[in-house]
């Protein structure tokens, strides 16, 4: 498309819409312009920042976040289509009196994050998998994370995380 | 990274989608899982005027399968058909391709559908439709057609679709007995891009031996390059010489030299790549 075509476009006010969704079990609302990505719909117009952004393009996987129960790139998501779904971020893990879920715990148990940018995404990853694959080798860890980028750890700490957290849910994530 | 504003319209029946979709002609795109798309517009590689959301036609968010065919809606996440056991049953090439499709969680949203109408050269699942000789449904408010594979590939991120048509299917034949198939890439990390990547189907007789074959390939050419094996495999045992496929698939293909491999590695890949995938896929068939 053309400049002045795409001047045109910006000059007029933006349309917006009505987003309902759950988010950490609560229903939230906002009303937002079609192009908000969920990431942002989740950090700035609900204030959760726990979800953290990183690349924005699909790639690191900082901004996982579980959409329906799976793991999902926030920000590849519109916050319009995620209307009328069900979203668990990091701040939704833990249990309501602060007791980490096992996956937290045993981040912490194996010092598995350094700089904690990362962390959000891997905690959000790992957590579906887990109810997916309740019994990982090590291997299937190392596949578990492998849409997740972390600079600081060396990703050893976090396979050793992944299989912590598996002894610790006991098969029940 | 954020996308520019666009016009957005969230039809709630396919009538409606293929209406809004004549209104805009041009001017609008599809949006299904938006995996491709959402970066796209992020980086501002693309800003179409309209978007025309997708994602309530949950009548479209099927996989169908019969004895011969599996039949994916426009709406099935990759993930829905990876784990499709019914599926996997019936054409087991499909599971095989889709595992090399990014990652999980970019696979719980993105849609099979969605990947062919988007043609990315280095897309798995084109040269899965291409090798099998599957097809693709288009509708629109004039009506429905279908298109074979080697009609709808057009070129790097084109496709014989019209602006005012929506892919609303892809059929994938099923695995004829005696037959087995196989797809393999080579990629930088798992999940990215591949360099080179091949699928492939083969047929063997009772005592193991090659009869038929056909390779699909992908990162080598603007859209997926077909290899009728034919000729260099019959009557050859997969375990023995195997150079003639090699030359085939060398001979048919003329890569294109980016930051990741030069032409000439490309094309060596390619022949490398498809007899390892004829080795394998015969393993599979004799199993």
């Amino acid at each position: 498309m053309t400049v002045s075509a795409r001047r045109h476009v910006s000059a007029s006010p933006e349309e917006l819409f009505d987003v309902q969704l759950t988010v950490n079990g609560a229903a939230q609302r906002a009303s937002v312009p079609a192009r908000r990505l969920l990431s942002d719909f989740l950090r700035h117009d609900l204030g959760l920042t726990g979800t953290h952004v990183g690349c924005e393009h699909g790639v690191c996987g900082a901004c996982t976040v579980l959409l329906d129960g799976r793991p999902v790139r926030s920000c590849l998501l519109l916050a319009v289509t995620a209307d009328g779904s069900d979203v668990t971020t990091v701040e939704g893990l833990a249990e309501p009196d602060g007791t980490l879920s096992p996956v937290q715990q045993a981040f912490q148990d194996c010092h598995g994050l350094q700089c904690g940018y990362c962390t959000p995404g891997f905690l959000t990853t790992i957590t579906a998998g887990l109810r997916e694959t309740p019994n990982p080798t090590r291997d299937d860890a190392r596949e578990m994370i492998a849409g997740n980028l972390c600079r600081c750890t060396g990703y050893l700490n976090i396979i050793a995380a992944v299989l912590r957290a598996a002894e610790l849910s006991d098969g029940r994530p | 990274m954020k996308p520019p504003p666009f016009g957005y319209s969230r039809p709630e029946s396919l009538d409606e989608a293929l209406r809004l979709l004549a209104e805009s002609g041009s001017d609008a795109k599809v949006l299904a899982g938006g995996q491709s798309l959402v970066p796209l517009l992020s980086m501002r590689l693309a800003a179409p005027p309209q978007l025309i959301d997708i994602n309530r036609l949950s009548e479209l968010a099927y996989v169908r399968t019969d004895e011969n065919t599996v039949h994916v809606g426009a709406l099935a996440r990759q993930a829905d058909v990876e784990h499709d056991a019914r599926a996997a049953g019936v054409q087991p090439l499909l599971r095989q391709a889709l595992r090399l499709v990014a990652h999980p969680t970019i696979r719980n949203r993105g849609t099979v559908v969605g990947s062919l109408a988007h043609a990315d050269p280095a897309s798995e699942l084109t040269a899965v439709l291409a090798v099998l000789g599957g097809a693709v449904r288009l509708a629109s408010a004039r009506g429905d057609r279908t298109v074979p594979a080697d009609q709808f590939f057009v070129g790097p991120l084109s496709t014989s679709a019209a602006d005012d048509e929506l892919v609303v299917e892809a059929s994938f034949p099923g695995r004829p007995p005696g037959t087995g198939s196989t797809f393999v890439e080579i990629s930088r990390r798992h999940g990215d891009y591949a360099i080179c990547g091949v699928a492939v189907c083969v047929t063997v007789d009772e005592d193991g031996v090659l009869q038929a074959g056909r390779a699909a390939l992908i990162s080598v050419g603007p859209t997926p390059v077909v290899v009728e094996l034919g000729d260099v495999v019959a009557g050859i045992n997969p375990g023995g010489d195997l150079s003639d496929v090699h030359d085939a698939v060398w001979a048919a293909v003329s890569p294109e030299a980016d930051i990741h491999a030069s032409a000439e590695y490309r094309r060596k890949l390619a022949g490398v790549l498809a007899v390892r995938a004829v080795r394998e896929a015969a393993q599979r068939a004799a199993a």
